[in-house]
């Protein structure tokens, strides 16, 4: 089009004191924003071609760069703002869908941010996690309702299966193709050290990672790709992903060009085909549906691993929770409406689900009021971001949090939500093999063992002020959160006081 | 000893390793004003095509043939390091004819210079290894070269 409406987004301002003209900013764009000028015999930028990535700025080896936004305005209008306008202007020119990745950036109420934590003072001690022991360690999966005992007073150990997790945090499901071969490599190394795991997402498993098997949840999915029996049997749990956070009732849609050589084979689809997931799951049209497939999958692993059925926070998810409590699954994990994703349409992402304290809150209570609560544990995600954000969601009931923003941030995303291009200069989100190699999965892997380390010591410095020394105690420990901010009906939803009550 | 080694696999061609070298060798301590409008002679070479990139220096081999070869006697190996004297180097290029690897080459006046460890700079640990963005060169014990 001759004429673009839309100015571009962000400046690229280059500090020409700085600048030694290296081009490691040219070499490592993959949107070629850089360029050097031969003739003016300095680096040039194309800023119409920047998405904001920062790594240009993150490699500049004397701190040249920085990137802005624009201040190139139209007229302000408190309705008609101006990201409204452009992406008017982007459908006019395109005819398209708008697509977006990551979680949903608008300003929707954050409850995490709302709720504050108590601690222990005078009447209570506090334990110091450094002194005194502290219990960080979860199991997932149905529990026994009471301990039975056999004829000479033995203890009968029919325990269901269960997932450990040295700690209340699982990676979520990113599947292979969203993500590159070396970022869940990263994953699963880190996942395995910790002692905790890391979730396949929809593609299947890469023949190199079944070692990690034990640390690994294979899922499950509309589109079924990768799915067969040494893959369900290789790990701790079978996920069967019903919904995502960023795009409940939508399915997926991984272009062909991201089906080359290894995810072709490990989704087991014709390389350069589209893998398009349904929408719906084509044999689930009810709990008893659903159930069908928990048995299935129960009865092709030997009822040895525990079923986690995920969904999307989505407006009856407190009874949609009670009837998967009811299929004989063993986990149910809720995906909130902030959770992310490698590309999902843009409206769906931003105005379709709920927020994940609410939903939890609620699913918690439905299950507790119906007496089933035992007959599953409960993860959530969807932009659970920091060592209190897992803290307030297992004192609203959580078993235990499913992470993954987080973990992407730690292998080097810089959150420029444009995932769905396939062009991610952090070797992330792309199947580009110059790109790939960008992630050295020593290094990522590392960054993600450190990130879940702190996390760990925080949740145990914020257990001890409160002068509780197990996740157990903690569960559901309404008691230990206040609301801020919050009206009635909200504080009603978590069930929780206000602050000074 | 330690020497520094490179994993073509991590390598992304960024050629930041010959810059830090650079700014390493360069005695100063802005790079800017060390780097800024001038050509650089670094110790490390990005070498490759678009598939396969990888930094190249000196191996520090245990017999090494650079050494045998200086007509001038400026080449010598101190606890393993090989090490130019500057004072002694009549840059005749033999080096350059003999070393397997090309991992010498005359510095701005000449005078060969090659990869030292950063042992003499006041960088302690080579420059090109802690500047590696993706940990593809790395100085480590490994046993001896050839």
């Amino acid at each position: 089009m001759a004429v673009d409406f839309i100015y571009p987004e962000f400046e690229v301002i280059r500090n020409e004191d700085r600048c030694i003209a290296c081009r490691a900013c040219e070499r490592q764009c993959a949107n070629e924003v850089h360029f050097f000028s031969t003739e003016r015999e300095k680096m040039m930028s194309d800023e119409s071609k920047c998405v904001n990535c920062q790594r240009c700025v993150s490699l500049c080896p004397t701190r040249a760069l920085k990137i802005v936004k624009s201040d190139c305005t139209l007229r302000e209008n408190a309705n008609w703002q101006n990201e409204t306008i452009r992406e008017v202007y982007k459908q006019a020119a395109s005819g398209g869908v708008l697509l977006s990745s990551m979680g949903n950036p608008k300003p929707m109420p954050v409850y995490w941010d709302k709720i504050l934590i108590n601690a222990s003072q005078v009447t209570n001690p506090p334990i110091d996690p450094l002194r005194e022991p502290m219990e960080t360690k979860v199991f997932l999966g149905k529990k026994p309702d009471k301990i039975r005992r056999d004829e000479k007073g033995n203890i009968i150990c029919d325990l269901p299966p269960q997932v450990e997790l040295s700690m209340p945090i699982m990676f979520s499901a990113m599947s292979y193709g969203s993500i590159s071969y070396n970022a869940h490599c990263s994953l699963a190394r880190a996942a395995t050290e910790l002692g905790i795991v890391y979730n396949t997402g929809e593609g299947g498993l890469h023949e190199d990672f079944y070692k990690y098997g034990k640390n690994t949840i294979v899922q499950v999915a509309s589109g079924r790709f990768g799915v067969h029996e040494v893959y369900l049997e290789a790990g701790a749990a079978i996920e069967i992903k019903m919904g995502q956070g960023a795009k409940p009732g939508i399915g997926g849609h991984l272009p062909g060009t991201k089906i080359v050589d290894d995810v072709s084979r490990t989704r087991m689809i014709p390389e350069g085909s589209d893998a398009i997931s349904p929408a719906p799951h084509h044999d689930i049209y009810s709990i008893e549906d659903l159930r069908q497939l928990v048995y299935s999958l129960k009865e092709a692993t030997e009822y040895k691993k525990p079923i986690i059925v995920k969904v999307a926070a989505v407006h009856n998810i407190a009874a949609i929770a009670s009837g998967i409590a009811r299929s004989g699954a063993d986990i149910i994990a809720i995906d909130g409406f902030r959770g992310g994703t490698g590309a999902a349409p843009t409206r769906i992402r931003d105005n379709v689900g709920i927020p994940i304290e609410l939903a939890l809150a609620s699913v918690d209570r439905r299950l507790r009021d119906e007496g089933i609560r035992n007959n599953v544990s409960l993860v959530v995600g969807g932009s659970v971001r920091s060592a209190s954000d897992v803290v307030k969601a297992i004192a609203l009931g959580a078993d235990a949090c499913y992470i993954a923003t987080a973990a992407l941030l730690a292998l080097g995303c810089h959150l420029c939500r444009t995932c769905q291009t396939g062009k991610c200069n952090w070797g992330i989100a792309t199947q580009r093999p110059d790109l790939v190699k960008r992630l050295n999965p020593d290094m990522g892997s590392e960054r993600l063992v450190n990130l879940m380390t702190a996390w760990r010591h925080e949740i145990m410095e914020i257990m001890g002020a409160m002068g509780i020394n197990s996740i157990e105690a903690l569960r559901g420990n309404r008691l230990m959160l206040r609301g801020v901010g919050l009206n009635e009906k909200e504080l009603e939803i978590l069930g929780i006081a206000h602050a000074g009550e | 000893m330690k020497r520094v080694y490179v994993n073509e696999e991590w390598c992304l061609g960024c050629h930041l390793c010959e810059y830090n070298c650079a700014f390493a060798n360069s005695g100063l301590t802005d790079m800017a004003y060390a780097l800024k409008g001038k050509p650089i002679f670094p110790r490390i070479h990005i070498e490759g095509n678009e598939k396969v990139t990888y930094a190249v220096s000196c191996r520090h081999c245990t017999d090494p043939i650079c050494v045998k070869s200086c007509i001038a006697g400026a080449l010598s190996v101190s606890e393993g390091v090989i090490t130019v004297d500057r004072d002694k180097c009549v840059g005749c290029l033999t080096c350059v004819l003999v070393c397997p690897y090309g991992a010498l080459s005359p510095s701005e006046d000449g005078i060969m210079q090659k990869c030292e460890l950063c042992l003499k700079n006041s960088c302690g640990e080579p420059a090109c290894v802690t500047g590696c963005p993706n940990k593809a060169i790395v100085y480590e014990e490994r046993g001896a070269a050839n």
